[in-house]
């Protein structure tokens, strides 16, 4: 009797933690043979790149998810791309991957960028949103940063042109402007997105950034349902910092997306906790979403505490990249429970957990 | 001085002025400045600009005379023509007054729309080689933002970099920006990075860059703030990636201390941190010259449509003349002044309309002299 009561008060208590994110029920019809396992390619990376990655892998795992992963071993300061890898993911159409560490001033180019170049992965989007039971500054942030992700400032043609001055060429094209731009709306009338912001600074470098919003003035012709607007970068960071409830999509050119999504990404909770990815015409490529020095403190890949949850949430867009629904909303239900209750928590987000740890708490708390 | 008289003066051009500088710029040396006694009046150039300006610039002076500073204004004002030696609105006499003055406090100046002639803040920084814009940033206590614990500065190159202005088409729909980092430009910003902090008692400097990407751009600018932080072994040298330094800012501002950037981070972070502390109306600012000119201003806007209605905030240019008095090594008088200023506002019995109150311009000021 008693041992009945007890586990009836175990349930009670967990039912009550658990209403509180509900499960949604999808009903979708698959094609016949859709349940076959996909390969995916998977970069662990530096520093805590792997700590993350086996993370993803164990989730995968306990869910008996139908992804195979084929790891390739790559580090930052390698010359250049290992052979198998481009053919790897050229055949699998997928990728995830755990962060690059590109040596400062080492005359090595970033590999993060080359990898982006060679598959043509023009838009990466990062997602900042305030998690329920992670209180920040900031209420009501929801913001999805698109930023071109091949040219800009990031071309990499810099030269000396006498000692001691050198030059940068920073390279904007109607051709790469007109599709992220494009990328954007698309995105954001898919996702029932009301707005979209491009990012300037036209008032200073007419020529280029007037191109980039050209682009994006004519694409907004097209989606007359979607309201437009335009902001200046600075302006723009400081009103992140105000009043980030006002923004929705943002549509950026390079560098200033790196520093939109990053002011966004630590408005919002930090980078340990945001999704995001790279997408092309024809490949994606999934990894933590803000990458400010993606591979994390030392500290944190020696004392195993890196915050998994960031890769975890962009692992579950790539199952849905891959049209296994339900299998991403299993494993975002089951993170957002462990964040909401906050009794497992890395040290990012104030807490002082393991990332096997977290794991193991979202593995408990799957459906 | 009234609405009239300034219109009035702006069609003359600013001939009557320039007849008392005649008058007042040949009783100072630039020796007497820098030993300055309190007797001996400085002079210095006023811009008091458009719309609201004005209306603070009577602030600032009734606060500075309150608190007794020797300082006596130049007022010149921006004309209605373009000036064939400028290029600009803005005359000769104006800026042939801030180099012989050396200093000089400057309000929000509404370019005119058009071409044919450059910006104003552009003609300024360009004839008067402003190298360094320097904007202290913290917190000010009593007026509560989402973030407490701010107290940093930015010095930002404000020459060459992304904002050479140098674009051109190459081919249709193809467009090519230049970004230029000279060794003898970041040197020079470096220096005045390190020595701020040094006589301004800052513990660390913080290079902002992106030379994972931008190698050699950003390259030579890290290696120019090295060679200078070797001279400076007291304070601690630091070099953080750009967009690292954001997320740390919105996270966690009390890191930094004095952060030196190029010309584009720097303009977006110090928007930023102006942001963290409750926006560009209580942001002051002091851009730094060759010669030692240094000119401070006030970073909003004109904000035409509050313009004449008494409503206006003149903090950030009270601050900007508080900085302006700090270069001139009046500390005492910018202490005085700098205090009245953050008690007022932290009684806040007395705030203007960006603050949550509704307190006139001319209250407020009387508030900041009743508490030198």
């Amino acid at each position: 009797m008693s041992r009945q009561a007890i586990s009836l008060l175990k349930n009670l208590g967990k039912t009550t933690t658990v209403s509180k994110i509900q499960t949604r029920s999808v009903t979708y019809m698959p094609r016949p043979g859709d349940g076959k396992p996909r390969p995916v390619t998977l970069i662990p990376g530096d520093g805590i790149g792997p700590l993350v990655t086996k993370a993803v892998e164990q989730v995968m795992e306990a869910m008996h998810a139908p992804v195979y992963f084929e790891p390739f071993d790559v580090h930052g300061d390698m010359k250049s791309l290992p052979e198998g890898l481009l053919e790897s993911i050229k055949k699998n159409k997928v990728c995830l991957k755990g962060g690059l560490k590109t040596p400062v001033g080492g005359g090595v180019s970033s590999l993060n960028v080359n990898l982006r170049k060679e598959l043509d992965l023009f838009a990466s989007l990062v997602n900042c949103f305030n998690l329920p039971g992670l209180p920040t500054r900031h209420e009501n942030v929801d913001i999805v940063v698109i930023r071109e992700n091949t040219e800009g400032e990031y071309a990499g043609l810099e030269h000396e042109v006498v000692p001691g001055v050198v030059e940068s060429l920073k390279v904007i094209t109607k051709f790469c402007s007109e599709r992220i731009a494009k990328y954007a709306f698309e995105y954001a009338y898919l996702n029932n997105r009301k707005k979209v912001t491009a990012v300037h600074k036209a008032n200073i470098m007419k020529l280029a950034d007037g191109l980039f919003l050209e682009s994006c003035q004519e694409v907004a012709k097209k989606y007359p349902s979607i309201a437009y607007n335009e902001i200046i970068v600075d302006n723009c960071c400081m009103q992140l910092v105000a009043r980030p409830e006002q923004f929705d999509v943002m549509v950026t050119p390079n560098l200033y997306g790196n520093l939109i999504a990053n002011t966004a990404a630590g408005i919002a909770g930090g980078t340990g906790v945001m999704p995001g990815g790279n997408v092309g015409a024809e490949y994606a490529v999934f990894e933590q979403g803000a990458s400010a020095g993606n591979v994390g403190k030392d500290t944190d890949e020696a004392q195993k505490n890196a915050n998994p949850v960031a890769l975890l949430l962009s692992s579950a867009m790539m199952l849905r990249h891959l049209q296994f629904p339900s299998f991403a909303d299993r494993l975002e239900t089951a993170v957002k429970r462990v964040i909401s209750e906050g009794k497992c928590r890395t040290e990012d987000l104030g807490g002082n957990s393991t990332t096997q740890e977290v794991v193991d708490a979202v593995i408990a708390n799957l459906d | 001085m009234t609405m009239a008289a300034n219109f009035a003066r702006r069609l003359i051009g600013n001939r009557s002025t320039q007849i008392l500088d005649t008058v007042n710029s040949g009783a100072v040396t630039s020796a007497a400045r820098a030993f300055c006694s309190s007797t001996t009046p400085i002079t210095a150039t006023f811009f008091p600009g458009d719309g609201i300006g004005p209306e603070i610039a009577e602030s600032v002076k009734q606060v500075f005379t309150t608190a007794g500073v020797p300082i006596v204004w130049e007022d010149h004002y921006v004309g209605t023509e373009i000036d064939p030696r400028t290029q600009s609105f803005l005359t000769w006499e104006s800026l042939e007054s801030v180099r012989r003055n050396k200093v000089g406090l400057k309000g929000p100046m509404a370019t005119p729309i058009g071409k044919g002639h450059r910006s104003l803040n552009l003609t300024l920084r360009k004839e008067l080689n402003l190298y360094a814009n320097v904007r202290p940033c913290y917190s000010l206590p009593g007026y509560k933002t989402r973030y407490d614990d701010v107290n940093l500065v930015t010095i930002r190159e404000n020459t060459e970099g992304e904002y050479s202005g140098l674009e051109h088409q190459v081919v249709r729909g193809v467009v090519e920006s230049i970004k230029i980092i000279t060794r003898s430009a970041s040197l020079r910003v470096a220096e005045y990075a390190f020595h701020y902090a040094k006589t301004h008692g800052r513990e660390r400097v913080s290079a902002i860059h992106k030379a994972n990407i931008m190698q050699m751009t950003d390259g030579l600018f890290l290696k120019c703030c090295r060679e200078v932080a070797e001279k400076y072994p007291e304070i601690t040298y630091e070099e953080v990636v750009i967009d690292n330094c954001c997320m740390m800012l919105v996270k966690n501002p009390a890191l930094f201390d004095v952060l030196v950037m190029p010309n584009l981070y720097g303009d977006i972070i110090s928007d930023l941190c102006a942001g963290l502390v409750g926006g560009l109306g209580l942001t002051p600012s002091c851009n730094i010259g060759e010669d030692g000119v240094a000119l401070a201003e006030a970073v909003h806007g004109s904000a035409p449509d509050i313009a004449g209605k008494n409503l206006a905030n003149p903090t950030a240019l009270l601050l900007s003349g508080v900085m302006m008095l700090r270069h001139l090594k009046l500390n005492d008088q910018a202490e005085q002044i700098h205090s009245a200023i953050i008690n007022t506002i932290a009684e806040g019995k007395y705030r203007t309309a960006d603050l949550g109150g509704s307190s006139t311009t001319t209250d407020f000021t009387k508030a900041i002299c009743d508490h030198l």
